[in-house]
């Protein structure tokens, strides 16, 4: 594999893995900006603009731009998260020239107030869609609580009353002012030549206004509690708890991964032998998210109204044992084995390596190929994790459920 | 496209091996059929094979429950275990050099597990919470009572079981289904990735050769639910499922029905997406695939939109799904060939992806189809030949289902 990174006149950073062997290649637009940067009065502008943009430009047709990309056969989408907004397609390496052109010219997207009429409709669907699903409401409960006054605690999709104020032209101004050329980075994987990808870059994005965004990143201060959210009509309960962890800046996110492996993987974890394996749960699993600036532990649970005490108890007394006496060398190896077969599967796609690239580039402007990944992990040692946990204990610091209870 | 080698070989027992060796990629990868699905749950047991593929992993040969999935992880195997229809299915992938031991510790799941009856109780404490979850999953919930509704019993039963059934099942009850259907005859595993097919006949001959053979299990089979129907659910959106008779993979109609399906909802320039979302705002999620069994295909449609809007959203997709006979444009098919066509070439970065489709073909067609036949299939459709499927198999005797707080008016004229 050969990285070559570049940065234009007007900011815009390049930055290419190339895999000669092999068919595909995926190129992504990294907008460095999500819900954590945006204020009450445009909650939800990140994530309705990531789909204005589908809606075209002065060159391109709302009809315009998803026959383009169907017909270079392309496998695209975008996404929106608290810190970044994704744009990407994976086509075959003949088709670069056309998803380049149309994918940057969508980024300069017409905001053209019919369209975002008829969109906003389609957005106050999606707010409903995630409303009758009751895990996607307690992470988002929860992520306001454990954030509170925190960037981080906004909300992604925004609420009903944020969404049906929004207007055209707080859209336009957030847009001129987030997607300048320095806050955004297009990466490219796979099979590709280099030089094409720069002119191409030169090309359709070279008049892109330049300039950056800083982005607030007050250290979080978990106020901590529990919220219940009694939905009746709901069959099991849903559980999800948070704690500190390290930020994407910390070397100690390494361990972080690695620890959430041994307590809290679908499989072979100690959360699998003491709730899943028993069937005291339906789910239960623990992740870890790293931030700027900040980091979270994300428990997961999903069991009957009746035995949801138990379950917080059964994870509470992992946690404990966890937080004194650490991990084995066998877990450690385990984890390992596991973790690092993860890393070669998933990054024997083209769009599989597109995301860690983008993601190393924007949180650290840092290339780090599948082999690096490796080697930091196979030389991680029980003392690492010991000395995550003396900084970043487990626990349930915040917790939200939505279900039948109505306390816990 | 490079011209793939597929290799094939029956072992004398009846179970077929599938290898396809691939120069490019680190990993291996396998997917497993034993012809022990949900279709021969007893009847009022619905549930039996979904719990034996949770208890076939706690514990087979040598090995206890704890010991085995240890292993695994210690393979690095990212794997699956459940109920299809006609199947359990294993799937696995790996780093390529693990790959050998993974296979033969699910030689010994598939004929030695241990199915200890004093885990049987958490096995089914998982599975009736499994079947709880979906109940708090609209979305979920309606394709699996759709398909109840399409599709006559067993083909029709949700392979995960139902809450009634579960109740009464047993420990004994499982073991018998396993005596009864786990056999090597009619057994499919498909290999894909960089490995070696002479080392695969070996190491699949030792660890699966001695399985024995046994007589074919029966099933029975029973009635499909009402063609209109609703499930009366307190929700923010209605969901709506609507199905209609369609061809199987084994068909030769079956690449003209894809595209027809593909022409309503293969990628956001289709139909189904710009009628019901982008021109007129009425949902999120709305889309059409092919499904099929053995024997018989449905085109299965889903729509989510808020209650007040439900209605026209179903009208507008119905007559979507009915205009689809007026007339296809040309551009319209070659976006389907386009889409089809890289889907194809990027299959082969993917030895999970090739492992599953070697395996699905040899169960519907007795044969495997390489990248090069399908994209030769697929080329040579014109817009003449889909019309003349879509002729032969109109969408029409729609079965339609509702979720939400209020039923919806179905055009009579159409169900």
């Amino acid at each position: 594999m050969i990285f070559r990174e570049i940065r234009l006149d007007n900011g815009l950073q390049v930055i290419g893995e190339q895999s000669p062997h092999v068919y595909s290649v995926a190129l992504g637009f990294f907008v460095r900006t999500g819900a954590r940067d945006e204020t009450d009065a445009v909650s939800g502008v990140s994530h309705f603009l990531e789909h204005m943009v589908f809606k075209g430009t002065d060159r391109h047709s709302p009809e315009d731009v998803n026959r383009v990309f169907d017909e270079v056969g392309a496998k695209y989408n975008a996404s929106t998260g608290e810190e970044t907004t994704l744009f990407y397609a994976a086509v075959l390496p003949e088709y670069i020239p056309q998803t380049c052109d149309l994918l940057a010219d969508i980024l300069r997207p017409a905001l053209r107030d019919e369209d975002f009429n008829m969109e906003k409709k389609v957005i106050l669907e999606e707010i409903g869609m995630y409303d009758d699903q009751p895990t996607f409401v307690v992470f988002e409960r929860l992520m306001q609580k454990h954030f509170a006054g925190h960037p981080l605690g906004r909300s992604i999709l925004g609420s009903n009353a944020s969404i049906t104020a929004l207007t055209a032209e707080q859209m336009r101004a957030y847009h001129r002012d987030r997607y300048l050329a320095g806050n955004i980075t297009l990466a490219v994987a796979g099979n590709f030549e280099w030089n094409d990808v720069v002119e191409l870059a030169r090309k359709h994005c070279g008049d892109w206004p330049s300039g950056e965004c800083p982005r607030a990143m007050p250290p979080a201060h978990p106020p901590g509690g529990l919220e219940v959210i009694t939905r009746t009509t709901s069959q099991q309960q849903h559980l999800m708890q948070m704690a500190p962890a390290p930020s994407a800046q910390n070397p100690l996110r390494y361990a972080a991964e690695l620890l959430t492996v041994i307590v809290g993987d679908e499989t072979g974890s100690r959360i699998f032998w003491e709730l899943v394996d028993p069937g005291h749960v339906e789910t239960a699993e623990l992740g870890f998210n790293e931030f700027d600036g900040t980091g979270s532990y994300l428990a997961h649970i999903s069991c009957t109204p009746e035995e949801t005490s138990a379950n917080v108890r059964r994870m509470q007394a992992i946690y404990d044992d966890i937080n004194a006496h650490g991990v084995t060398e066998e877990e450690l190896t385990q984890a390992k084995n596991k973790v690092s077969s993860r890393i070669v599967l998933r990054s024997e796609r083209p769009m599989g390596r597109l995301a860690s690239l983008g993601h190393n580039w924007i949180a650290r402007r840092e290339y780090r190929t599948v082999e690096n990944d490796l080697t930091t992990l196979r030389s991680l040692t029980t003392a690492d994790i010991r000395r995550l946990l003396d900084a970043y204990p487990l626990g349930a610091v915040t917790q939200a459920t939505v279900g039948p209870l109505t306390s816990l | 496209m490079t011209e793939q080698t597929i290799h094939h070989h029956t072992f004398a027992n009846g179970l077929t091996l599938l290898v396809e060796p691939m120069q490019d990629v680190q990993s291996a990868a396998f997917s497993l059929l034993v012809a022990a699905g949900s279709i021969f749950d007893p009847p009022g047991e619905e549930g039996t094979a979904a719990l034996l593929s949770d208890l076939i992993t706690r514990g087979a040969g040598e090995r206890d429950s704890v010991q085995l999935m240890t292993d695994l992880d210690n393979l690095g195997l990212q794997h699956s275990e459940g109920a299809g229809h006609n199947y359990l299915n294993f799937t696995g992938a790996t780093v390529a050099e693990n790959l050998p031991d993974a296979l033969r510790i699910y030689a010994d799941m598939v004929q030695r597990p241990h199915l200890p009856e004093g885990e049987f109780d958490a096995a089914r404490l998982g599975l009736e919470q499994s079947l709880r979850a979906i109940e708090d999953e609209p979305r979920q919930k309606i394709m699996i009572e759709l398909r109840r509704r399409c599709y006559a019993a067993p083909w029709g039963f949700p392979n995960e079981g139902t809450l009634a059934g579960l109740k009464n099942i047993t420990a004994k009850k499982v073991r018998r289904h396993f005596e009864r259907c786990s056999r090597p005859q009619g057994t499919i595993l498909g290999v894909a990735g960089k490995v070696d097919f002479a080392a695969m006949v070996d190491l699949v001959g030792q660890a699966f050769g001695s399985w024995k053979e046994k007589s074919e299990p029966e099933f029975s089979t029973g009635s499909r639910g009402l063609a209109c129907d609703h499930i009366n659910h307190d929700s923010t959106q209605t969901q709506i499922g609507i199905a209609y008779d369609s061809v199987p993979y084994c068909d030769p109609d079956y690449y003209a029905a894809w595209a027809a399906v593909g022409v309503l909802s293969g990628g956001m320039s289709s139909r189904l997406f710009t009628e019901v979302r982008e021109k007129r705002g009425l949902c999120y999620a709305v889309y059409a695939t092919l499904h099929g069994f053995k024997d018989q295909g449905r085109v299965l449609c889903y729509a989510g939109t808020t209650n007040e809007r439900a209605q026209e959203t179903l009208d507008v997709t119905l007559r979507e799904l009915a205009r689809v006979a007026d007339g296809i444009e040309e551009p319209e098919l070659e976006r389907c060939k386009a889409r089809a066509k890289s889907s194809l070439i990027m299959q082969q970065e993917s030895s999970s992806s090739r492992a599953t489709s070697i395996t699905r073909d040899w169960y519907h067609l007795g044969r495997v189809t390489t990248l090069n036949e399908v994209r030769r299939e697929i080329e040579s459709l014109t817009v003449g030949r889909v019309l003349d499927h879509v002729h032969r198999h109109p969408a029409r005797d729609f079965t339609v289902l509702t979720l939400g707080p209020k039923p919806l008016e179905v055009p009579r004229d159409l169900s």
